[in-house]
């Protein structure tokens, strides 16, 4: 029952990030069909690859007939950011089964460790109850995806202009709500700052590489102010 | 494409997604994070959210729109000042959504 209580809780953080989330679902579906594949194609692509931009980029390099070596590729370039995931979370999961962390790899998707990876900060996850939260956000998107393909794959001309609502914002508005309490101090500032600078000057980058490389700047720019924090500190304490 | 191919390319997609996800948690159990990194890995999340945003809120396929009129950015900015403000997650992204989409309904239409 707790555990219950704990998935759900997982389940309502990601609530405005799945709102977020449905248009995509519904333009993957349909734009599947407009490009000629099957609604099972779409079904198997999010059921079971289960990766948001990589199956739009997927898509695009299939219609522009692309190797299959390539899409694989260009899959695996997509979603290396996955595996700072993996690291961060690393230290939290590391006690569970390997069964259990096999099972979680498979839903480490950016809106999960966004939703979830904070709690354990918030001190609303532990290493006794973040699993649980964790599954309950993985679920909830891997529901809605799955949902809202099936949907756009079946009825996608009949919803005009979804991709236009701006329903997406919702995650523009719960990543910042997330990145706030964070801005406490001055190394996080400077990540802050580096990462909106890098990615907006790196955009165009194919790939997200643009991404991969602009959170790899914020994170060391982060980690430098805070190693000249540490060292300022020590000298002063050496001082006194 | 034949239906061989495209099954060939959802494997090799859930093959690489996968590995990518699972690599360092199937081996967590000895794998060994240095200290350095891990306190360089807690910047991880300010930094991807915020390179995933930024470019959102920030510009447009033709380039930066850093303009009052840009319902992203006004949104994006206030749910910036709500949150340092207030530190309630709820209240940044009810009262940033309410103003995006009044943006987008009465000043962009």
């Amino acid at each position: 029952m707790k555990t219950l209580r704990h998935a759900q809780r997982g389940a309502i953080a990601s609530i405005p990030m799945i709102i977020g989330g449905i248009p995509f679902g519904l333009l993957f579906g349909s734009l599947a069909i407009a490009n000629d594949l099957s609604i099972w194609f779409a079904i198997a692509m999010s059921s079971i690859v289960f990766a948001g931009s990589a199956q739009f980029v997927a898509l695009g390099l299939i219609a522009a007939g692309a190797p299959i070596w390539v899409i694989v590729l260009t899959t695996f370039v997509v979603n290396l950011r996955h595996i700072l995931y993996a690291a961060d979370m690393l230290k939290f999961v590391k006690h569970l089964p390997l069964k259990l962390r096999l099972f979680m790899g498979f839903g480490l998707i950016d809106e999960t460790y966004a939703a979830v990876r904070p709690m354990y900060d918030m001190g609303s996850a532990n290493k006794d109850t973040g699993h649980k939260v964790y599954i309950g956000s993985f679920f909830s998107f891997y529901l809605m995806w799955n949902v809202t393909t099936i949907i756009g794959a079946l009825a996608g001309e009949l919803i005009p202009g979804i991709s236009q609502w701006g329903l997406e914002f919702a995650m523009v508005a719960t990543f910042i709500s997330i990145v706030t309490p964070y801005l406490k101090s001055v190394p996080y500032w400077g990540a802050f700052a580096v990462a909106i600078v890098a990615s907006v000057a790196l955009r165009e980058m194919p790939n997200h590489l643009g991404l991969i490389m602009a959170t790899l700047m914020a994170v060391t720019t982060g980690y430098v102010l805070d190693r000249g924090n540490a060292q300022n500190a020590s000298q002063e304490a050496k001082h006194v | 494409m034949s239906n061989a191919q495209l099954t060939l390319i959802i494997i090799g997609m859930f093959l690489v997604t996968y590995s990518v996800r699972t690599v360092l948690f199937a081996s967590a159990h000895k794998a060994h994070i240095p200290d350095w990194l891990n306190k360089a890995l807690k910047f991880v999340p300010i930094s991807v959210l915020t390179a995933i945003i930024a470019p959102m809120s920030l510009t447009n396929a033709s380039g930066l729109l850093l303009t009052l009129s840009n319902p992203w950015l006004v949104g994006a900015l206030t749910c910036l000042v709500v949150g340092l403000f207030f530190q309630r997650q709820l209240l940044t992204i009810c009262v940033g959504v309410m103003v995006f989409f009044v943006m987008k309904v009465f000043v962009v239409a």
